[in-house]
């Protein structure tokens, strides 16, 4: 009984297969001459007909054919799938034999058919068991963007086993929703579920449904849906209008001067056009004159003054309508734009500030060391720059001999710090020391060495960049949404500037050696007389702030190229920091940082094609500023504050 | 009081005679006379090194007489060269154009020629409308009055507001290598309206004088580079001789001894500040007809340092130390980076100069700041044993 059972059921799944008994090889043969040479707008109907036949090797066959593989044999005018030197049966799939050139015709699908084979593979391959396939699909789709996917995506979202590619989809059919449903309340409802989604698709799509084209009509026509009535003169230029008028035939031509010019030119006769010696038409008016004369009689178009414009203008609408019909749409569309839009504003203004605090944290850490140079020992250090290029380098040769990259920069941040800190006091021990008491030429002989170590890198390391790679574990950017994204390197400058402040307020203020460098900053006079060793101090707080620089190099090398121009793209915007932030204190420097990194991140915003204008104008403030704060942000204050 | 001026100053009349005797002898051996011992670009590069010569003699009174490290003299120097570039870019583009134009069937208007011209200068940078600062480039004379006027208002805008609220020191040359800075990246834009990177080309050809001969145009500018030298070396050896002289040596040495003495210190600074801007952009104004090309990328804060470096090695504080620290520097750079000074040998390495140079130029400089603080000029001490 069971297997009579089981025997009927069996019969019963074999029925459609009886009842699509012909082949793929039988179905190909009826559309033979398509098939062979298919065209963008035949093959829709093959296409049709291999989908609706249900066959499971249809798949494979579309596969092929798109790729080119798909030949008929002369003989029998049979069809083929060849792979390399042998032919397979359509069907079976099983090699049939050797593919002698002779004898074979391949199909040779265009550009614009293959995307159309593309375009009905993708149904089979929403449901395909390999998630890469699906997810290719569901790209392909995104990309395309046509009605024709709507139905296969939706059918083929309930079986979708994988969350995330689930939502992909369902995210896919509400945007092709949107776009192309059936009714009007589907659409909105559709149009509705996209809100609070910041992505740039999203927004296109929105945008795509508010899609409006210009128009100009005597009255305004009843059926359109207006986005909004323009205004010649204010919300369009009267020229502009006036072309509109032109473009639709509301209105004459106007007559242009190089129009005029031609007309004029086409009509001399004797060094003479009506009437006016050619030598008098070196003037807009006098060509004027001599124009209307010859319209006057008939042989040019009129000119248009001035009041048949304006007349023009005045007795037309100007206006922009939605190419979608529909107004509830449009209503439903424009209120989702501008809920998301605020959104995005919104992310955007975060997406600024974070990057003006890792900006911030840049010169924070470029400008720190100078700080302490300059702020303890009253020397501006021109070759500050060229130690956060040593350190760079210092980096980079690491890398040379350490393949890791982790492990790398673990070497290398000490190591950087070692070699500046050294190079640092050894150019207070050579060159500064004798210069103490005459602060200018410090500035000027600094930047003798600062010029020699730039040609010295050049030399040593060739003018092209030195790439400072960053471990694995730094690549990316942490991502909030579609417009808040921070990379992982910023994030680790910022928190390597955190790390530096604190270590540096820790020194300053609760070692021994930042007791001695706070006495001498304030009074050296004073901090000798109780025991404390100024050279040294002056050494070690020249050698501790040129180690910082080399720290800052290898940090600025991560996210920047090595060259051995780089520390003169820093100085000026350090010095600035240290100007502005305030001479001799660490939170001076950071507030300098920090109103020069969000200050050049908003003047960016403001102009955000040129990175120049916004460098000048930020120049021009902190002038402006150092007028009101001469002393900077955190200004120092009694006698420590005197010159 | 002449001839007492002269007396004080044998120096300047010594200067004035070895420039003259400088001027006749390149003259003499130029192209011009059918010598032709100095070839005509020589001539140029002495021509430019005279106006460079004349910034330098600038910067050592605002630097070495009164103590202000200017790092943006050089910005006042390519104002000066823009606002003659201007004019003969301008002039010269409107000689081809109605060229051009001239062979139409009707003559020209003036818009038309005006956007013919913009066509010309402006299509580099994608637009062919001329800016506002453009206003006076079609006539010499105003244009002229640019070359000062500019550059002067500028120091006197800037000076005041840095001298009035008493920056200072090593915080003023920050601030002017600040405003150098602005101004290079400004023009660095293609919208400033003078041709962004591109610059002002082609100032070489004095509109008017296309038939006249390089070789003459060269030594007429030599001989007004001279001139401007003289003049300008006579103007300042008399602005830091005499009273005035030593108030600005005071501000230098002690300014707050100064200011309580009486004097109005931020007005003399300011006086200095912006009357050596002036002979800055002049001399700039004669550099860059000789040079040919100006572009942003002359007015970068390293320029001005290297001013500084002139007159440092040359000798501060003695007009005659700037004269020969930028004739020195400059002509010994041309020469090093030219490829002029043969490698040298060391065995193991062979030294290309135009790589080395730069760090010998670095290096010696911190050698001259550290052990010869009066420069090259501090040799005429050993020379001229002043009568106590």
């Amino acid at each position: 009984m069971l297997r009579l059972l089981l025997l009927a059921v069996a019969f019963c799944l074999t029925l459609p297969g009886i009842s699509h008994a012909q082949s793929l090889q039988d179905l190909l043969q009826t559309h033979s001459e398509e098939v062979l040479k298919p065209g963008r707008r035949s093959v829709g109907v093959v296409l049709d007909d291999l989908v609706a036949s249900g066959l499971p090797q249809v798949v494979p066959f579309l596969e092929a054919w798109r790729d080119r593989e798909v030949v008929q044999r002369g003989s029998d005018g049979l069809f083929f799938r060849v792979e390399g030197d042998t032919l397979y049966d359509l069907d079976s799939g099983e090699a049939v034999g050797p593919a002698e050139s002779a004898g074979l015709t391949d199909s040779r699908p265009n550009g614009g058919v293959r995307r159309a084979i593309g375009d009905a593979l993708v149904q089979f391959q929403l449901s395909d068991p390999d998630i890469m396939k699906r997810q290719a699909a569901v790209d392909a789709i995104a990309r395309s963007m046509d009605v024709s996917q709507l139905a296969p995506l939706e059918n083929s979202i309930e079986g979708e086993r994988d969350a995330a590619l689930k939502a992909t989809k369902e995210r896919l059919a509400r945007m092709l929703t949107a776009l192309f449903a059936e009714t009007v309340d589907d659409r909105i409802a559709a149009i509705e579920g996209l809100a609070g989604d910041l992505s740039v698709d999203v927004r296109a799509v929105l945008n795509t449904v508010l899609s409006t084209s210009t128009g100009v009509a005597p009255a305004l026509p009843e059926d359109a849906n207006i986005a909004r009535l323009l205004e010649p003169g204010q919300d369009l230029s009267e020229a502009d209008a006036y072309a509109q008028l032109v473009a639709a035939d509301l209105a004459p031509p106007l007559v242009s001067a190089s129009q005029i010019r031609e007309a004029l030119v086409a009509n001399i006769a004797d060094g003479a056009v009506a009437g006016f010696p050619v030598h008098q038409l070196g003037s807009d008016d006098s060509r004027r004159a001599a124009y209307q004369v010859l319209a006057k009689a008939g042989q040019v178009p009129p000119l248009v003054t001035q009041a048949e414009q304006a007349a023009a203008l005045d007795s037309h609408v100007f206006f922009e309508a939605y190419d979608e019909p529909s107004a509830a749409i449009t209503d439903a569309a424009r209120a989702t734009l501008d809920k998301i839009e605020t959104q995005v504003a919104l992310s955007q203004f975060a997406d600024l500030a974070l990057d003006g605090l890792s900006l911030a944290s840049i010169y924070f850490l470029a400008a720190i060391g100078l700080a302490i140079t300059f702020g303890v020992m009253g020397v501006i250090n021109m070759a500050h720059g060229e130690f956060i290029m040593m350190g760079a380098y210092t980096g980079f040769v690491v890398q040379l001999f350490v393949p890791d990259y982790t492990l790398s920069i673990l070497i290398a941040l000490p190591l950087a710090f070692a070699v500046t800190f050294g190079a640092g006091v050894a150019m207070e021990r050579l060159v500064i020391r004798h210069l103490y008491h005459r602060p200018l030429e410090t500035l000027l002989a600094t930047f003798g060495i600062s010029i020699a170590l730039q040609q010295l890198a050049k030399n040593i390391f060739g003018t092209q960049a030195r790439p400072l790679t960053s471990p694995d574990w730094l690549d990316g950017a942490l991502v909030f949404n579609d417009v808040i994204a921070i990379s992982y390197i910023r994030i680790a400058i910022f928190v390597m500037a955190l790390i530096f402040l604190a270590l540096i307020v820790y020194v300053l203020k609760r070692t021994r050696l930042g007791l001695e460098v706070r006495a001498v900053t304030q009074n050296p006079g004073m901090a000798a007389s109780m025991g404390i060793n100024p050279d040294r101090i002056n050494m070690l707080t020249f050698g501790l702030g040129s180690g910082i620089a080399g720290i800052a190099g290898v940090a600025i090398g991560l996210y920047a190229k090595v060259t051995s121009e780089m520390g003169a793209d820093y100085i000026v915007q350090s010095f600035m920091t240290v100007v502005v932030g305030g001479v001799g204190n660490v939170w001076g420097t950071l507030a300098g940082a920090s109103l020069i990194g969000f200050l050049q991140k908003g003047i960016e915003w403001l102009n955000p094609s040129n990175t120049l204008a916004a460098q000048t104008y930020m120049i021009l403030f902190i002038i402006l500023f150092i007028q009101f704060r001469p002393k900077g942000i955190v200004a120092l204050k009694g006698r420590a504050a005197a010159d | 009081m002449r001839r007492s001026f002269i007396g004080e100053n044998p120096s300047v009349l010594w200067f004035l005679l070895a420039l003259s005797l400088f001027t006749l002898g390149v003259t003499v051996l130029s192209e011009v006379t059918g010598v032709a011992l100095i070839s005509t670009s020589f001539v140029k590069t002495l021509g430019k090194t005279l106006c460079l010569c004349l910034i330098a003699v600038a910067m050592d009174v605002v630097w070495g007489y009164c103590g202000i490290l200017s790092l943006g003299h050089f910005a006042f120097f390519g104002l000066g060269g823009y606002a003659i570039g201007m004019w003969l870019m301008y002039a010269r583009t409107e000689a081809i154009v109605l060229e051009s134009l001239a062979g139409q069937p009707l003559p020209p208007t003036p818009q038309e020629v005006s956007d013919a011209i913009g066509n010309q200068i402006f299509g580099v940078v994608g637009s062919s409308e001329f800016p506002l600062i453009w206003a006076f480039a079609d006539n010499l004379y105003l244009q002229l009055l640019m070359v000062v006027l500019i550059p002067g208002l500028l120091a006197l805008v800037f000076g005041w507001l840095a001298f009035r609220s008493r920056v200072t020191g090593v915080y003023l040359s920050i601030l002017t290598q600040a405003m150098t800075l602005a101004l290079s990246l400004y023009l660095f834009q293609n919208d400033s309206g003078l041709r962004g990177n591109n610059g002002l080309s082609g100032l070489q050809n004095i509109p008017g004088y296309e038939d006249t001969s390089q070789a003459v145009i060269s030594i007429v500018f030599f001989w007004a580079s001279a001139f401007a030298l003289g003049a300008g070396y006579l103007f300042f050896a008399w602005v830091v001789s005499g009273k005035m002289g030593s108030v600005i040596k005071g501000i230098r040495d002690n300014e707050a001894r100064v200011r309580f003495l009486g004097y109005h210190v931020e007005s003399y600074k300011l006086f200095v500040f912006t009357i050596t801007a002036v002979v800055s952009a002049i001399a700039g104004a004669l550099y860059y007809p000789q040079a040919g090309i100006i572009n942003p990328g002359e007015i970068a804060p390293i320029a001005s340092i290297y001013l500084a470096v002139w007159v440092a090695i040359g000798g501060r504080g003695r007009l005659y130390g700037a004269v020969i620290g930028a004739a020195f520097v400059s002509l010994l750079s041309s020469w090093f980076t030219g490829g002029g000074a043969p490698p040298l040998n060391l065995g193991f390495y062979t030294i290309q100069w135009t790589d080395w140079w730069l760090v010998l130029l670095g290096l010696s400089f911190v050698a001259v700041t550290l052990f010869f603080p009066k420069g090259i000029g501090g040799l005429f001490d050993y020379l001229v044993r002043k009568p106590e």
